[in-house]
Parts: C-alpha cells; structure tokens; sequence
C-alpha cells in the first residue's frame, strides 16, 4: 500500500521523539522500583501493607457460591482482628482446588468435595471444613400455568436426557394433577460453565436416576444430552425468561434475589418441598448424624420429610499441616469464629447456617489441625 | 536525552539507536508468538499424546468420561466466523464506499465517529444485549419461520432464540466498525488522480468507485481478514448467545458451540490434569487454524498484488470506453 503519500519532512523530528519516549519510558521503569513501589501499593493493598505488611497477609481462592458471605465475614472478622488480612479470590472451585495443591494460596474453597485422586496428588493431607449451605432449584417458564409446578427427581432427570420430551407428558401431569400442562416442547437450559451449581444439581440426579448416572455422572461440567447452555447463573436465567417453554436451574439465592419463581422438588419421604433456608438445613440435620469424619459429605436426596433434596454444603479447605504455621493458627482462629458468630450472617444473605452438631464436629476437627 | 530535543545538530547515534529500537520491539512479537506456542503445547501434551490426531475430528466432549475431542468447537468456530462475515461484509463495504465517495460532508465525520464508537463496546456489553434483546428477536423470527424453509437443514429445530444464528449477527455487529473503518482508509488513500482519470475518460460515478475499490482492493481483503481474525477469536459475546452446545450441525437455529467459548467456560472449574490439557490443546488449535487463515489470506494478497499491475490495465480500458 505504498499510495498513502510519504510526507518525508516530518520524518526525522518524528524519529527522534519516538526514541526519546521510548528511553524516558524505559529509564521510568527501570530506575526507581524501590521508590515508586510503595506508592504504588496503597492502591491496592493500602490497609495489610499498613497494619501487618504485606506477607502476614493470607491468600486464598475458589468458589464463587460462597464469595459474598465470605467477602462479608473477612470484612467483618478483620473489624475485631486487625492483624489478620484475608484476600479471597472466586476463581472457581476447581481453580481454588488447583492453587491449593500447587500451594500458591493458604487455603482453598470449593462447591464440590475434592477427589481421592485430587487429595492424593496435594503434598499433605487437606482438611474439608464445610461453610454454610446452599440450594440448586427449578426455573422455568411456562406463561399457561400459574402456581408452582412439582417435579420429582427421575422426572427432571428424564428431562435433562432429553427423554421427557413435551410438557404434557404424563410423567409431568402425574406430578401436577389438575394443572393444565400446554403440549409444547420443552426446551432444557443448563449451565455452559463448568460450575459448582451443576456439581450439586447432577449428583442429585445421579442419585436418582441409575440412567442418569450411567449416561451423564458427576463433575463441575459434564456431557449434557439435550439442551442449551447458559454462561453463570444470569445466563440460564436469561434463556429460560426468553424461552417459553423452557426448564433450567439456578442457585437459591440467585432466584431469591432476582424473584424468579421456581418449582418444589419431591423428597426422598415423598414431600414437595419449595426450597428456602428451613428446608436446606433440614436437609443438612437429617444428614448431621451420618456425617463422615472427612466432611466430603453429599447431602442431596436427603432422607426426613423437610429436607429440600438438591442442597449442599459448600467447604473452605487447609492443609493438616501447613509450612506456615503462624497462617495456619491464624485460619483456625477464623474459623471457629466463622463457625460461630460467622453464621449470624448466612441467613441474610441467602444461604443456611450450619446445623450445631456439624459446627461441633468441626470445632474437633479445627483442633487438630497443627498450628505450630 | 534532552540535546536531541533541543539542539540542531544531526546526532550520528540517532538512526541506529532508532533502528535498534524499534527492531527490539519487532523481535519481541516473534518471541510472544513463539513463546506462546511453546506454552500451548507444553501444557497440552497429555491430551496431544491420548489423542493425537483424532482430537480435530472426534465429536465427544465429556469431561466426566476423559474422553475429548475438538470438532464441534472447530466446526462451531469456523462455521460462526464465516456466517458472521458473510453478513457484516456487504455491510461494512456499503459503510466505507458510502463514507469515502458518497457522503455528504457534514455527515461524513458524525457517521465515522459512531462507527469507529461501536468497535469500543465491550464484548460482554454486546453479549447482555444479545441474551436480553437479539436472542428474544432472533426467537420470534425463527417462530415465524415459514414451513418450507424449516424443512431445509439450515433452519431446522426449535425455535431457542440462542443458536448459531443469534452469534453470527453478534459477530457481525462487533466485525462491521473494524472492517468499515479500515476499509474507508484504504479508499481514502487512493490517489485523486485515479478518480480524476477515469472521470476524464468519461467514466460515471459508479465506474469511478468501481475503479477506487478495484485500485484498493488489496488492502479492502487485508480489512476483511482483519474482521475474521476478530470473529474467530471472540469469546464472551458469542458464549452469551450461542447456546454452548458441541455439536457439529447446519442448522442455523441449533444452539452451537466455539473453542474460544468453550476454553472461557470452562477452564476455570478443571482440576483434573488431562481436562486442562484438553482445553489447552483446543487453545492451540484455534492457534494453528488462526496461522493457517492468516498465511492463506497473506498468499492471496501477494497473489493478487502480483498480478495487479497487469490485469488493471486490461480491466480498466473497457470500463472507460
């Protein structure tokens, strides 16, 4: 493209200006590090650089479920002890598991229990301390019908296969006697993402449907049959408000505070239950009692007759024996605290508190992580 | 530093410090793009090793079983890419033609502007706009569908709203301002004389831009490629309406999928070692495919610039007759 006229006069000042720039921007850079550093910073991290310097600060990363109250109790708990910073970063659970074992961060989070493989390839042993309580559940747009419409785990496993194909497919009238289903398709949303929410939501249906299990499984994104992807909570919600005719699913509180209505869910006693805080710690009571001393507990098809059968934990997770030990005794003072007062918060932001006798397991548990 | 700014003198150092400079900066795009292939197949070698050559033509995707393979994704992407530039490419012509040659001047600066403003969106600003209004458009257009045209393969299956047709006009928005723009300067920089020429030789105004076009024709393929390459790599605006399903199908209806969606999706929650080699290698291969298109698209510049000379002559003659 040589026709762009050269005007050779301005060359040269042009050269010369460029070179200067280009060596003011280089000797910037180069020259005084130490001197700009600290400026720098208080951009940043101005609060941990202040009170304790930066390395007595405590990094940790993972899911994004819990990044809200865990935002608030870090905030909160750093009000009654200035000398503990924790940075929290909401990668995803699988990326918090990843740095966890790669020891960049102090502890890690996660939706979905490691793995025996995942805890075999960490350099120590890792202790899972489950948080609060969440809850996945049914959206779907069907403008005909009013009132809640009541699934039963197989049916929204056949859904999800692509098997039940049509609204008025008698497995959906079975469940909703008197209800006028409309003989449209049904069309599936599920999320694209890999996610802790559908962790939660196909370990139930795996529970549920041997078929389902078989064909689909387990993990933070899977080979889905039929359906259309959403990116995160907003976009399933997105696809299933755009789509008459849809089905989706989408984390409690992301319905709750979005007022998207949702669909009850029969129990494993045969109970349609509506999700809300009640019926998820009741799901985690009637699973207290057969806790395993490792926490990596599934509490979705919770037995007992208030239990909303799609809820689950959510855990924070450290090393038995951390290198560092003044971080490690600085986490389990958190987390008795988080524990205990901490869970004052769960409620108003949506997620369930644990039930008593899972916070005294974890108390025991806390003890016998090495602190020094 | 400060005599060079102020003083007159010729500094002999100036060039080859200049020269030297710049080569650094030159040298050190090599060194990204090769350092970037060496990462991309260091990380990826698990799965390039499980695979190997059937990863590009298996369908499977199934994180749970092990099992990958990155045709829908490529399929999804290249499919996507080529629609998109189907749409935006008359679009974006009519826009740089319109701005170059026909626009009123009062007009001209206001409506580059607005142009060049729509290349500053953010992608994910694009995509909310493609979940809340495009995909909810898109649906009614495709439930009016008529029968004929839905018994072809091309817009078979329900009507979501979010599919493959839905990201090919997404893209197609995003590419219309880079190629517009890019093109508009090409056409700006064909010499007056050209134009003067043919108008003297009593050419009309459309044979005048036929021939303005036809002179800048070069560098109007460089501003369409451009556009591609920018349609082959997006990711956030294109996963918000796509559907994210990997499935290799005509349907212009059914929800699709693309390596740069799939990647953004789901790197986040893979711990497990051969998952995240898999997503690597679908990084490199979006890499190689990128390479080959760009190289393709260099040979046909090259090609065409060689022969340029010669057939400009031939084809102009008639046109001024």
């Amino acid at each position: 493209m040589n026709f762009i006229p050269r005007q050779a006069g301005h060359v040269r000042p042009l050269a010369i200006l460029a070179v200067t720039a280009l060596l003011a921007a280089c000797g910037g850079g180069q020259t005084p590090p130490a001197g700009q550093a600290s400026p720098a910073l208080p951009g940043q991290g101005a609060p941990a650089a202040e009170t304790g310097g930066g390395a007595d600060q405590i990094n940790g990363a993972g899911a994004t479920f819990p990044n809200p109250i865990y935002s608030k109790w870090f905030s909160e708990y750093t009000k009654s002890h200035p000398d503990v910073r924790i940075n929290y970063q909401p990668i995803g659970s699988g990326g918090g598991i990843r740095q966890l074992i790669a020891q960049t961060v102090a502890f890690g989070a996660t939706d979905g229990p490691m793995t025996d493989e995942q805890l075999k390839s960490a350099p120590g042993p890792i202790v899972h301390l489950p948080t609060v309580l969440g809850a996945v559940v049914p959206v779907y747009n069907l403008p005909e019908v009013t009132g809640d419409l009541k699934f039963s785990g197989p049916l929204l496993a056949d859904i999800y296969l692509g098997k039940v194909k049509k609204w008025n497919d008698p497995a959906i009238a079975k469940e909703n006697p008197g209800v006028k289903l409309p003989a449209t398709d049904i069309a599936v949303a599920h999320r694209s993402d890999g996610s802790g929410t559908t962790y939660i939501f196909v370990d139930y249906l795996s529970k549920v449907s041997p078929e389902f299990k078989q064909k689909v499984g387990v993990a933070t994104s899977v080979n889905w049959p039929v359906g259309v992807g959403g990116k995160g909570n907003e976009g399933v919600a997105g696809v299933v408000k755009q789509t008459p005719g849809s089905i989706g699913y989408v984390e409690l509180i992301y319905a709750l505070q979005n007022n998207i209505a949702f669909g009850a869910v029969k129990n494993q006693a045969g109970a349609y239950l509506k999700a809300s805080l009640e019926s998820v710690t009741a799901a985690a009571a009637a699973s207290a009692a057969s806790m395993p001393a490792d926490f990596r507990v599934s509490i979705t098809n919770a037995e007992g007759k208030d239990a909303y059968p799609i809820s689950s934990y959510t855990w924070i997770l450290l090393y038995q024996n951390a290198p560092d030990k003044a971080k490690s005794r600085k986490m389990v003072d958190f987390m008795r605290w988080a524990i205990t007062d901490g869970e004052a918060f769960a409620k108003d932001l949506g997620y369930a508190p644990l039930p008593d006798s899972v916070v005294k397991l974890e108390q025991d548990a806390l003890g016998k992580i090495q602190v020094q | 530093m400060a005599p060079s700014l102020t003083g007159r003198r010729r500094a002999g150092w100036a060039d080859p410090l200049f020269r030297a400079g710049t080569g650094a900066v030159a040298v050190l795009v090599i060194a990204i793009v090769v350092g970037i292939l060496v990462v991309l197949v260091n990380d990826s070698m698990l799965s390039v090793r499980k695979f190997g050559l059937s990863f590009w033509a298996t369908r499977t995707w199934d994180p749970v079983a092990g099992e990958f393979g990155a045709l829908p994704f490529i399929w999804g992407t290249l499919y996507s890419a080529i629609l998109a530039l189907l749409i935006a490419m008359p679009v974006a012509l009519g826009i740089a033609i319109f701005l170059s040659e026909l626009c009123p001047r009062w007009l001209r600066q206001p409506l580059a502007f607005l142009t060049e403003l729509l290349a500053a969106i953010p992608s994910i600003v694009y995509g909310l706009w493609g979940i809340f209004v495009l995909a909810p458009a898109v649906r009614t257009l495709e439930v009016h569908t008529p029968d004929v045209l839905r018994r072809t393969p091309f817009f078979s299956g329900p009507p979501l709203g979010v599919g493959m047709l839905s990201a090919a006009l997404i893209l197609a928005v995003m590419v219309i301002p880079f190629t517009a723009t890019v093109a508009r300067e090409i056409l700006k920089a064909v010499p007056v004389s050209q134009r003067e020429a043919a108008y003297a030789l009593g050419a009309t105004r459309w044979e005048a831009i036929r021939l303005a076009v036809h002179y800048g024709r070069v560098g109007i393929i460089g501003a369409i490629m451009l556009g591609f390459g920018r349609a082959l790599g997006e990711t956030m605006a294109v996963t918000m309406v796509i559907g994210n399903n990997p499935q290799v199908a005509l349907s212009l209806f059914a929800p699709q999928h693309t390596m740069a969606a799939v990647i953004a999706n789901e790197f986040t929650e893979a711990a497990d070692a051969l998952y995240l080699n898999a997503l690597v290698e679908i990084g490199l291969v979006l890499f190689l495919i990128t390479v080959v298109i760009n190289g393709l698209s260099r040979v046909l510049i090259w090609r065409m610039g060689r022969v340029r000379s010669a057939r400009f002559v031939a084809r102009t003659v008639p046109l001024a007759a």
